[in-house]
């Protein structure tokens, strides 16, 4: 699909219900991955019950929601999974789900085959277990390939290998493909945030200018790679890239976090763009009447980036990447493909970052010293 | 190598919404998803979506689209229903 600038103009001011909602389903995680965007790690006691999550289901099937993704944290490690994701495709609501493919042995890899209506992604960080390890931990790639083979081994058919874009990984564009290829599956690639624990990192993993040059060059070449929308940035190189090539913020997209926190987008988990919460009034509620979402579905201000003859193609970028590089939304991308960005950001270097709310990180162990 | 036959939109012929779409109403028009090959694809106009809803009740394409449309806009929505056709939104009966 091309850009449709009018059908654009029409999302951007907001859908009966989202197109992509994403749900993760719970903060704990038995990994650490430096980039986390929900800075998962230890379960929120508050998470929705079993009960509650099923209720979710209902009102999303009865919104025509067509299908959800499911994320975390790692969403297997809720002893309901199977249940829920069962509860889901029953009323035809398919379900995508990401992982980090350790809860997927043969058992399990057997239980996901025999679901219709299931995509599963699982993330690698590096096309070898030194690169990917090191932003996901020790053993992890090998527990995401032996994922891989258990899939393959039990005939799931097509799942999808999920890469965020680093400054390593950029330069193993060529492995993923193989890769994927080599098991059937389709290569799924998305954009480094500072979003989460991901904040930390982004100064020196985020791709360079070179580099986000010729991911857009490879990604043009391969409209079959998925992306997720993630790199609409990128189109202000030249022809647009594959997806609507915008921001779907609050219009098409958003989250619910795993205590039913609505957020504009999966990459802003942060008090100023939560819309509220579908323990009061329900979903549909928080979708149709939260004032945030109201206000994003206004036109945006296009600020700096009104002049730049690009902006019908990029739409200035990620709020996400603005707000937690410490940019205004106003500004350009911090990524933006001619520079502006950087001059933006070099301008506000002395400015205090917005920090995630909440952190549901594993807290570090402290040394006992005696006294 | 056998070539399969190319498959042509044929707006003389009855069609009807296939059963594996849902449609859901959006202020453009709809959103029609298809629940086989998972792929989303949009309905641009209300008009396009009430003659989707009705094919179903007329014995050819060209008269549902005359049921919805002015002659003048006859072609334009037969070409509209050949895309979604291709996109396996409609099936014949």
């Amino acid at each position: 699909m091309g850009a449709d600038f009018s059908l654009r103009n029409r999302f951007e001011r907001g859908l009966a219900a989202p197109i992509c909602l994403t749900w993760e389903l719970t903060y704990a995680c038995n990994l650490a991955c430096t980039h986390c965007l929900s800075s998962s790690g230890r379960r929120d006691p508050m998470e929705l019950s079993t009960k509650e999550a099923k209720d979710l289901i209902d009102e999303i099937a009865a919104m025509q929601i067509f299908y959800i993704n499911i994320g975390g944290g790692e969403p297997m490690i809720r002893r309901d999974f199977f249940e829920l994701i069962e509860h889901a495709v029953r009323q035809k609501v398919g379900v995508k789900f990401s992982t980090n493919g350790t809860r997927i042995d043969e058992e399990a890899a057997e239980r996901l085959a025999a679901i219709d209506y299931l995509d599963i992604q699982i993330s690698i960080d590096g096309a070898d277990a030194a690169t990917s390890d090191r932003i996901r931990g020790a053993g992890s790639y090998d527990q995401a390939r032996r994922a891989m083979d258990n899939l393959k081994a039990a005939n799931f058919g097509q799942f999808k290998i999920s890469v965020v874009m680093t400054r390593e990984s950029i330069e193993q564009l060529d492995e993923f493909e193989a890769l994927a290829a080599s098991y059937g599956a389709e290569l799924r690639l998305t954009r480094l945030r500072p979003s989460g624990r991901g904040v930390d990192v982004w100064e020196s993993l985020h791709p360079t200018r070179e580099q986000n040059r010729r991911l857009y060059q490879w990604l043009l070449d391969r409209p079959n790679v998925l992306t997720g929308d993630s790199f609409f940035h990128l189109s202000a190189l030249g022809d647009p890239l594959e997806g609507l090539n915008l921001c779907g913020a609050g219009r098409v997209v958003c989250l619910i976090d795993p205590v039913g926190e609505v957020y504009a987008c999966p990459f802003v988990i942060h008090d100023e763009f939560k819309a509220g919460n579908v323990r009061d009034a329900g979903f549909a509620d928080v979708w149709t009447t939260s004032n945030l979402f109201q206000s994003l579905r206004e036109p945006g201000n296009p600020g700096a980036c009104g002049s730049c003859g690009s902006y019908d193609a990029c739409r200035g970028g990620c709020m996400a990447a603005k707000f937690f590089t410490g940019l205004e939304l106003t500004d350009p991308d911090p990524e933006c493909v001619f520079g502006h960005g950087e001059a933006a950001l070099e301008k506000k270097r002395l400015t205090i970052r917005p920090t995630p709310s909440p952190d549901h990180s594993k807290r570090v162990p402290v040394a006992i010293t005696s006294r | 190598m056998v070539q399969s036959a190319v498959r042509v939109f044929d707006s003389s012929a009855p069609w009807k919404l296939s059963g594996q779409v849902s449609l859901r109403d959006e202020a453009f028009g709809a959103l029609a998803y298809h629940h086989g090959t998972r792929r989303l694809v949009f309905l641009k106009s209300r008009e396009l979506v009430a003659l989707v809803r009705n094919l179903e009740e007329f014995e050819s394409a060209d008269e549902a689209i005359d049921a919805v449309v002015v002659p003048a806009q006859h072609q334009r929505y037969v070409e509209a229903l050949s895309s979604l056709f291709s996109s396996e939104i409609l099936s014949g009966r």
